[in-house]
């Protein structure tokens, strides 16, 4: 039995999230959500992050009805991610571990999302899809390691989306790609897009560029091209959403299939904040069903950055005798989900 | 007729049949109805078309591969050669490994790593980009002797001098070869090595590029 407390804070989520023995007791969250046309940054980020946790873990704790002693492991996002954000949760966590006399761990973030899907949809050895604002992933374990079989060779999934949002002043409120997902449902007519897949890797940076270019011809790069598209029809916003989402998702699959070509594989997983869109949910579930395969989703509770991720990751670090003395509980941007030796997988 | 379904690739599914009495392999890219009509049509169309240019000029230029005996885009099926006897590069390496001591399994790899450099090399000298090189996309073929090594699967090859296409390729087969063999981290140097001899006199601004692109994904390693 291990009760672990988790900590995240690797974005603009702040989360908090306790489990006990794979069960869970508390999983709260705020988002720092900043105003239609802008992104989030570190530092002000940081501000949100220092100004809600306390509250949360008051909560978490009340929530999940356990007292601090009733605790046996601190967890936190060791990262990847950004480093002020990151450095509030760490914080936190250090200073929990010291007050409350319990062991720290930090966790490796893409890991959290990884074993956390695992858990929820009770998937045993998927491919695992994972899509987010800072990673496009396709991993598939083997010999101890999560090894990652297919990526982007640019920039994520969900930091494009966000940026065309941001672009057509799309609301940040839940969240970008949310707001992307719903006008999307409206769109008709689709519009032709670059196509970028490179064996198992994929690019988004020249479609991103292309896009904006429709969205808003003052950006065309090209003066002359620009003169001569005039007369071009204009697209409205929910074609634009709907052609975007329709294109890049089906490069997402059709990576996903090749991986799963590639290990003989028939189950997908998908994690990260991206991996809650129910488009690119259903495109994946057909793509499956074509070759006889199952795709195991989990909801935006679990699916975007929490608490309860970290807390569950570190409680099986914790349960294979994973120790960390308090002079390593630092904070790095980098951190490779391969990075990472698996320990507590049997197979 | 029926077919008999050998395998379901990435792309589509593979059947035996016939081509004007030969027996052949039918590769069929069937409709996927994950994604939008359009851009079904659109890649289908495309990845056949490319399949069956870059087979020809692979040909063409002395490399080995399975030669299209007739490609039919109304019904998304290629006809081509079947290497009955073929196994792919990625199941030789783990048998390999499995089935002989660690030296002896070391030196058998180099020497099949070797071929397969050289092999890009010379497509590439050719400018022939293959888009999609891992180990299920190359066969070992056993000959009398020895075996032949025939690279497949050219629908995401395209005919470009580009240095920076060049540098991509490389880098999608050493990320393939370290996520799928990482237990054999010394085959993508004996492939880059015997790569150098063959791949033309733009061997300094390929390797360059191919670096950069490197570097590009080592940034990746960041933000979660």
């Amino acid at each position: 039995m291990v009760c672990a407390l988790g900590i995240e804070g690797s974005a603009n989520k702040i989360g908090i999230g306790i489990i006990n023995n794979g069960n869970v007791l508390a999983n709260v969250r705020r988002t720092y959500i900043t105003p239609p046309g802008e992104g989030f940054l570190p530092k002000e980020t940081a501000k949100h992050h220092r100004e809600a946790i306390l509250a949360l873990v008051q909560a978490s704790l009340k929530e999940a009805q356990l007292k601090p002693s009733d605790l046996d492991v601190i967890c936190y996002t060791k990262g990847p991610g950004m480093a002020p954000p990151l450095l509030v949760g760490a914080i936190v966590a250090r200073t929990l571990s010291l007050l409350w006399q319990k062991p720290l761990l930090g966790v490796n973030h893409c890991i959290g999302h990884i074993e956390m899907g695992r858990l929820i949809t009770g998937a045993e050895n998927p491919i695992v899809l994972y899509v987010s604002g800072g990673n496009t992933q396709v991993i598939a374990y083997s010999n101890k390691r999560y090894r990652i079989f297919g990526e982007t060779i640019d920039i994520a999934v969900g930091n494009c989306l966000d940026r065309f949002a941001r672009i057509i002043k799309l609301s940040n409120d839940p969240s970008p790609g949310y707001n992307i997902e719903q006008l999307a449902k409206q769109g008709k007519q689709y519009i032709k897009l670059p196509y970028v897949v490179k064996g198992m890797d994929v690019s988004f940076s020249g479609i991103l560029s292309h896009i904006e270019e429709l969205a808003d011809p003052s950006k065309r790069r090209n003066k002359r091209k620009k003169q001569q598209n005039e007369s071009e029809p204009e697209y409205s916003q929910a074609d634009l959403c709907y052609s975007l989402q329709e294109t890049i998702f089906a490069m997402l699959v059709e990576i996903t299939e090749r991986a799963m070509a590639h290990c003989d594989s028939n189950e997908v997983l998908i994690v990260g904040g991206v991996g809650c869109n129910e488009r690119l949910q259903q495109m994946m579930g057909i793509m499956c069903e074509e070759r006889n395969g199952k795709v195991f989703a989990i909801d935006e509770r679990y699916c975007i950055d929490n608490g309860l991720m970290i807390a569950h990751a570190g409680a099986e670090m914790f349960k294979a005798g994973a120790e960390m003395p308090l002079e390593d509980a630092f904070v790095t941007q980098r951190y490779r989900t391969d990075e990472v030796l698996v320990n507590w997988r049997k197979d | 007729m029926t077919l008999e379904i050998l395998k379901q690739g990435a792309e589509g599914r593979l059947y035996i049949g016939e081509f004007k009495g030969e027996s052949c392999l039918i590769k069929e890219r069937f409709v996927k109805k994950y994604r939008h009509p359009d851009l079904d049509t659109q890649i289908t169309r495309q990845r056949m078309k490319a399949e069956v240019k870059a087979a020809g000029r692979c040909l063409a230029a002395g490399i080995l591969a399975p030669r299209i005996l007739h490609s039919d885009l109304n019904t998304h099926k290629l006809y081509m050669e079947y290497f009955g006897k073929a196994q792919t590069a990625k199941h030789f390496i783990q048998k390999t490994v499995a089935e002989s001591d660690a030296d002896e399994a070391k030196q058998l790899l180099e020497v099949l790593c070797t071929r397969i450099g050289s092999i890009i090399g010379k497509m590439h000298a050719n400018n022939i980009i293959h888009g999609d090189l891992t180990t299920s996309n190359i066969l070992i073929n056993p000959n009398l002797t020895d075996y032949d090594v025939i690279f497949i699967d050219f629908g995401l090859s395209h005919y470009n001098q580009a240095t920076e296409d060049k540098g991509v390729d490389l880098y999608v087969l050493e990320r393939a070869l370290l996520s799928t063999h990482s237990e054999q981290p010394y085959l993508f140097e004996h492939i880059l090595a015997a790569y150098r001899q063959e791949c033309g006199k733009e061997e300094e601004a390929v390797l360059a590029k191919f670096e950069e692109v490197r570097a590009r994904g080592r940034k990746r390693t960041m933000i979660g």
